[in-house]
């Protein structure tokens, strides 16, 4: 029930839709819970509503962190 | 893909696998429940429990929406399906759900109930648009992710002044699910579950943010670490529970931040705001009836709520009494220990609801797990 994706918009369509795309996998989504979604935005989809778009920068520190205990890790081998 | 691909690297899973074994005190244990379905799905898919030392647990929680609704509303859903003209709209893995006496919604359909899976509440307002001559149901299910779009197909029926669509709400919170665990007196029948922290659901965070957490942090002492649904997340959160604990000190962490802020989706929020109200109390699977812990429709939606239109009773059914669901959805047992386990009940026939969603912590044990189960006794024994 819960297993969202993060998907990339492609184009915005007609009622606040979308058409979103997934590997190839192209579905039109709602846009009704989110706000100011432009093309090229990731956002996460769920039952065919997108609910939350993905902060590029955050998911950049995300993986900086993870590429930090890994240098770290290996300055100590 | 982007946003997934970078979040599975395996190297990088072996170096927080390092971390964690070096700051896990060799001198205690750790027991952490993952409350979330999709975490549980994900801890067995990726082999996580494989890459923690043994002193640090994982126990599943009720944190899958499919698994904790009672068999009575699903009994509710069937009677619905098998009235003349009627189409109830659900989404797929709630078709499979036994009830006490082995009947299903999928069954229902066979003999003849028209039933229609829908991915999207908005498959089941089109449904309506395109039969205004029949009464379509939306049986409505899940936490607070499923719930605000389940708000907006409420208001859109309004928009289109639909008469021939409602919807059978079944939508449970999380944090009281959370509260109950930890301080229900019916913890004495199942047994004390040691909890030493939680992992805190990805997507429902998304919506309702992480501030909703910090009573758990605060008044229960337990951390919380918000994860994401990929596996370096949950690695990286287990790594910062253990530093809570280690330190001494219960707050909550969002390692989810490309997703999760502290107040959530705002617009969502007040959307459910709108269309729903508590329900004063709601049965669980597992649980029993927990106060305050779901949502019914308001009155002023009235027109559009199942419950009223069709005057559908409280039913409360026993689970059958071989199948173990109430205890592992409490994390007192785990899937192995159920009797019926890969035997009776398999993801082909469940029994229990923990078998039907892939995120139930019997289906993801029996897809991922149950032969790295045996892998370790054999071993042992040699």
């Amino acid at each position: 029930m819960c297993l969202a994706i993060p998907a990339c918009v492609e184009q915005l369509t007609a009622q606040n839709h979308a058409i979103v795309n997934l590997s190839g996998v192209r579905k039109e989504i709602s846009l009704a819970l989110v706000e100011d979604i432009v093309p090229g935005d990731y956002v996460i989809v769920h039952v065919g509503f997108a609910l939350q778009k993905l902060d590029p920068l955050e998911a950049e520190r995300t993986l900086a962190m993870f590429a930090e205990i890994s240098a770290l890790d290996n300055n100590l081998l | 893909m982007k946003y997934i691909d970078e979040f599975r690297a395996g190297a990088l899973a072996q170096q927080i696998a390092a971390k964690i074994a070096s700051e896990a005190s060799p001198g205690r244990d750790y027991h952490f429940m993952e409350f979330c379905g999709g975490h549980t799905h994900a801890i067995s898919r990726f082999g996580i429990v494989d890459l923690l030392p043994g002193n640090v647990h994982m126990i599943h929680g009720p944190g899958c929406p499919v698994c904790v609704l009672p068999i009575g509303r699903v009994e509710n859903a069937i009677h619905l399906a098998q009235m003349p003209g009627l189409i109830l709209c659900s989404y797929g893995d709630m078709l499979r759900i036994p009830t006490a006496n082995g009947m299903s919604l999928l069954k229902a359909k066979a003999q003849g109930a028209d039933i229609r899976m829908v991915y999207s509440s908005a498959d089941a307002i089109k449904i309506a648009q395109e039969n205004p001559q029949r009464q379509v149901v939306f049986f409505a299910i899940g936490f607070e992710t499923t719930t605000p779009p389940t708000a907006v197909a409420i208001q859109q029926a309004q928009a289109l002044r639909l008469n021939n669509f409602t919807v059978f709400c079944n939508h449970v919170l999380t944090p009281s699910a959370i509260s109950h665990i930890l301080q229900s007196p019916e913890v004495r029948e199942f047994g004390l579950v040691p909890l030493d922290g939680f992992i805190g659901p990805a997507h429902v965070s998304v919506v309702i943010g992480s501030q909703p957490y910090e009573y758990f942090a605060e008044e229960f002492q337990k951390p919380v670490v918000i994860a994401g649904f990929e596996p370096l997340d949950v690695m990286q959160a287990i790594l910062m529970l253990i530093r809570q604990i280690n330190a001494g000190y219960a707050k909550v962490e969002n390692e989810f931040t490309r997703a999760v802020s502290r107040e959530g989706n705002r617009k969502a929020q007040s959307l459910v705001a709108e269309v729903f109200e508590l329900r004063r109390t709601f049965e669980w699977r597992g649980l029993g009836w927990v106060p305050y812990s779901a949502l019914k429709i308001k009155s002023s939606y009235a027109d559009f709520d199942a419950e009223q239109r069709f005057r559908i009773s409280t039913t409360s059914i026993a689970d059958n009494k071989a199948c173990e669901c109430g205890a592992i959805l409490r994390g007192v047992k785990r899937p192995q220990d159920c009797k019926i386990f890969g035997t009776v009940c398999t993801p082909e026939n469940p029994v229990g609801s923990c078998m039907v969603s892939s995120e139930g912590a019997c289906a993801a044990h029996y897809s991922y797990g149950r032969f790295r189960e045996n892998n370790h006794v054999a071993a042992q024994e040699n």
